[in-house]
């Protein structure tokens, strides 16, 4: 990364007159937009750059030097597994044939397309032990609002439209309770034990006390601290004992890859992220893909399309068709096509890689990774919650609080040494709570130098204070002032000029 | 466990990090979990390893051997074939973008915060309107999001009206999301010429409570319609007026804006982002600078860090679902952050004269077609009277379905199917003169195939 600011915006370089494209030249069209009514065009053309190509081209590679990925240094940002994004996988999903295919061709000219996406399904139900899969969603939370969806419309199926209220820990990321209450649902906050895991007793009451009402219950497994749910099962019982159904928050899945599945704990209704198990890459925050799994009886409510497989008679061979009609089971639709196709591409190639072999390995080694982590910092970062954590740990800043240096003055003192921060201040138990997510895919030496990094970052919090507290020195800019951001908004460069 | 290319550790780093938390084997570190639900040995039907020319193999032959085939693209329906340019599939593909995270730490992630902020920039002026969002997941979804927010917004909300001529693929993701979230969707029906009904607007907007109308620009049937007066009746009653509108045509026609809207949203693939099948795309929302503290979705904006400097950061963040949990305007928690780079840089080099250019082309061969489509005798324009700007629906009285398939056959998209009647043809600046040709073509053999039959 470079050190210093580039900071122009592409409008600064903008000079009348350039232009950064080559298209046809039509010289005698024989229709022009000026046929259209005057009053349906616009008043003055758009005042977008106009540049020539270089110019174009340097430009976002210098603000891409003013950016941080996995392929520039270790990224152990907690909850978000940030694991290695494989190239081949780039390759793949860049296929010309696929990239110039329109998803409302008829199904016999893009029968390879439909079987990547029919085999992903399938995949996924395997690794998920869930019965059948829609890969529509966009992202984790866009799987987490179709789940819910599916809840909502199997509970309607039954005449059960009094089921509104969903569980969801005081520990869980805040996109359950934000996609239960667009789902129309109301959010009961289950308490956590002092250990971070569910508090059982409570969760009792509140179904004796909710009855008929309960929809179901949202989990993370391992939860947001990183720790399995011991009692898992038992809660699966009591939620389907009081009729409501089990929803899996698949953000922790790369955990327990090869170790247990969400279906075989009990739960009805998982959601995956591509972009975090199947190392499809973040995009600075998208696109990703959010799978949503479901277990046999609820298949029927997933959206549409659907794609289905059927034997052609007299062959072993399948023929791939796209189930699109609305029917009186399915939830609706949550998406235009198929989803985001192109970061199927990316997984499919990745779980074809890893194969049964490895992707057995995925979470015993991520969660190896964090002991390890957890283990060598705990003598200077106070470890809440003492025991076995799974593929994250979580710390409450450092031990010896005299300092005065907070977890923010951490993760930005982590910049200056080349890394990412972890995930700070989440999950809300703790103050100071600093979450770390190491991935299977980082190496001991990588670990052991951040190890150090910490330790020294630790020691300088004792020495020199004040050094910490006002990092990150040596990134192209310093602390940001998130306040003044707020406080004047200044969302566009139109209105920077007015500024 | 063998050597694996993802996974770094040795047999003497496993036996080193084992000692060091204090477990025998890696299945130690699962003994909190309980053994009913423990996987004994891996996964019963998965498939075995594929080496990288295993999986090249694969993709490489998939036209072939798969029957998966790019067609000559004569089809849209809210995903357009045009011109993606060398320079933004390169640059979208430069790592430091493409593996980063969503931009928390503003000092390490000035790349992706500073391109958002000209993506927001580049929007808002296409759609005229004060702001815009950091982008959504697609089109559909972004429509949806608009309509809660009309929602939310109003005081004693009775219904949303929602146009038949937007695209119903749109349109059934925004009943399912107001199915949930508890909205009355009114669906207005469509007149014969193919445009927003006014009288039974009037009629909703008579009952009162109407919080939102959404129209689409152009609409479904490729229609460029005429909102005067939209507006006024929906701000009558503090009503949201949310246009769907294509960027691409928006070099072009008149903007949201200009119609009087409160929130512009629509999908941004035509931006020069690939097909790809259908995704990933980019759904845009633009709004009134009143209507900002609503705005779902990231946004990104203008500040100082403590050097002085200009920069850019995550901010409005008290809207949010981390912050605001069941609170929050929406559940979004990303965009669709590289897609929107593909856009900006794309808008980058296309300046105000390549789309401009990219429209007068889409038009002119658009309009080519449909002229030498109603030539051959055996297409109607559906809606002869209404202007349109690069799609236009046809009535024909054959199969639509074999027509279709005879044409793929010869490597021709014609057009998708609206109903057993009719057929949508659309075409971009990426189509020739000799394509619009060919396809005339094809569809005459057919036509004379079937004749010499019957």
């Amino acid at each position: 990364m470079n050190k210093t600011l580039y900071g122009k915006l592409v409008f600064e370089l903008s000079k009348p007159g350039r232009v950064g494209y080559s298209l046809p030249n039509d010289a005698n069209p024989a229709h022009t937009t000026s046929e259209l009514p005057p009053h349906l065009r616009r008043a003055a053309a758009p005042r977008l750059p106009e540049c020539d190509e270089l110019t174009v081209v340097r430009h976002y590679t210098n603000l891409s030097h003013n950016n941080f990925g996995v392929n520039d240094g270790f990224y152990p940002l907690g909850s978000c597994t940030m694991k290695y994004n494989p190239v081949i996988d780039e390759e793949i999903a860049a296929n010309k044939t696929i990239a110039g295919m329109h998803p409302l061709q008829p199904v016999e000219t893009c029968q390879g397309a439909l079987a990547i996406y029919y085999d992903l399904q399938r995949m996924l139900a395997e690794l998920t032990g869930m019965a059948e899969v829609t890969l529509n969603p966009c992202a984790g939370a866009h799987g987490e609002l179709t789940g819910l969806m599916v809840i909502r419309r199997h509970h309607e199926a039954q005449g059960q439209t009094s089921r509104t209220k969903m569980l969801i820990p005081d520990s869980a990321h805040g996109t359950n309770p934000a996609s239960a209450a667009v789902c129309g649902l109301e959010v009961v906050e289950v308490r956590s034990l002092p250990d971070g895991t569910v508090d059982v007793g409570h969760l009792r009451q509140l179904l004796d006390d909710l009855g008929p009402q309960v929809a179901g219950m949202m989990m993370t497994n391992p939860n947001t601290l990183g720790i399995f749910e011991p009692r898992i099962t038992d809660i699966a019982d009591m939620v389907h004992a009081a009729g409501g159904l089990m929803y899996y928050d698949g953000a922790n899945l790369n955990a327990l890859l090869g170790e247990c599945r969400p279906g075989d704990m009990g739960f009805d209704v998982c959601h995956i992220n591509l972009h975090k198990t199947f190392a499809t890459p973040h995009g600075g925050g998208g696109p990703g893909s959010g799978p949503v799994g479901v277990r046999l009886g609820l298949e029927a409510c997933l959206p549409k399309p659907r794609v289905r497989a059927c034997k052609l008679p007299e062959s072993d061979d399948l023929f791939f068709q796209v189930d699109d009609l609305a029917d009186d089971s399915t939830l609706g639709s949550i998406g235009a096509f198929f989803g985001n196709y192109g970061v199927m591409l990316k997984a499919f190639a990745y779980m074809l890689t890893l194969g049964a072999d490895n992707i057995k390995h995925v979470g015993p080694l991520a969660t190896l990774n964090a002991n390890y982590v957890k283990q060598r910092l705990c003598d200077d970062y106070l470890l809440p919650i003492a025991g076995l954590c799974k593929h994250e740990c979580v710390f409450d800043g450092l031990r010896d609080k005299s300092t005065g240096v907070t977890t923010l003055d951490i993760a930005k003192r982590l910049l200056d040494y080349g890394y990412h921060a972890p995930t700070i201040y989440f999950p809300l138990l703790f103050h100071e709570a600093l979450m770390i997510e190491p991935t299977e895919s980082e190496s001991r030496e990588t670990l052991d130098a951040f190890i150090d990094i910490m330790h020294r970052i630790a020691e300088e919090a004792r020495q020199d204070p004040q050094l910490v507290k006002t990092a990150p020195h040596t990134t192209p800019i310093g602390r940001v002032d998130d306040v003044l951001a707020a406080k004047h908004p200044i969302l566009t460069y139109w209105q920077a000029l007015k500024a | 466990m063998e050597p694996f290319k993802y996974f770094p550790h040795t047999a003497d780093d496993l036996q080193a990090m084992l000692h060091t938390v204090g477990a025998a084997s890696l299945a130690d570190l699962f003994a909190d979990v309980p053994e009913g639900v423990r996987l004994s040995d891996g996964y019963a039907d998965f498939p075995e390893a594929w080496t990288d020319s295993d999986l090249r193999r694969f993709f490489d032959s998939i036209d072939t051997s798969w029957d998966t085939r790019r067609l000559v693209c004569f089809a849209g329906a809210g995903c357009y074939d045009h011109y993606s340019p060398a320079v933004a599939q390169n640059i979208v593909a430069r790592s430091e973008f493409l593996t980063s995270y969503t931009p928390y730490q503003a000092e390490i992630s000035q790349g992706t915060l500073h391109y958002i902020f000209e993506y927001q920039s580049m929007i808002a002026e296409l759609t005229g309107l004060d702001i815009s969002n950091a982008s959504m997941y697609d089109g559909a979804t972004a429509t949806a999001e608009a309509v809660m927010m009309a929602w939310n917004n109003a005081k004693r909300p009775r219904s949303v009206c929602v146009s038949a001529t937007v695209d119903p693929r749109m349109r059934r993701v925004v009943d399912t999301y107001a199915h949930y979230h508890g909205i009355d969707v009114t669906t207005l029906p469509a007149t014969a010429e193919g445009t927003t009904d006014r009288a039974a607007l009037d009629a909703a907007l008579a009952q009162g409570g109407v919080a939102g109308l959404v129209v689409q620009q152009p609409n479904y049937y490729g229609i460029v319609e005429d909102f005067t007066g939209l507006a006024d009746a929906l701000h009558a009653q503090k009503g949201l007026f949310i246009i769907n509108a294509n960027p691409s045509d928006l070099g072009i026609l008149r903007t949201p804006a200009e119609w009087g809207a409160d929130i512009a949203v629509g999908e941004g693939q035509s931006l020069g982002i690939p097909m790809t099948f259908g995704g990933p795309g980019v759904g845009f929302m633009a709004c009134t600078d009143k209507l900002m503290r609503k705005l779902p979705g990231r946004i990104v904006g203008q500040t100082l860090d403590s050097r002085g400097q200009r920069c850019f950061v995550l901010t409005l963040q008290a809207r949010e679902q981390h912050i605001r949990r069941q609170k929050a305007t929406s559940n979004i928690c990303s965009n669709q952050s590289l897609m929107a780079l593909y856009a900006t840089v794309y808008l980058a080099l296309m300046g105000p004269s390549g789309l401009r250019q990219v429209g007068e082309l889409s038009y002119a061969m658009a309009h080519t077609l449909a002229d030498r489509l109603v030539a051959t005798g055996h297409f109607r324009l559906s809606y002869p009277t209404q202007p349109f700007f690069n799609e236009f629906c046809v009535d024909f009285s054959g199969d639509i379905d074999a027509l279709r398939s005879y044409c793929a056959e010869r490597g021709y998209l014609a057009g998708v199917k609206v109903n057993s009647a009719t057929i949508m043809f659309c075409a971009t600046e990426q189509r020739t003169p000799q394509e619009v040709d060919e396809l005339v073509d094809i569809i005459n053999d057919y036509i004379k195939e079937k004749e010499a039959k019957a």
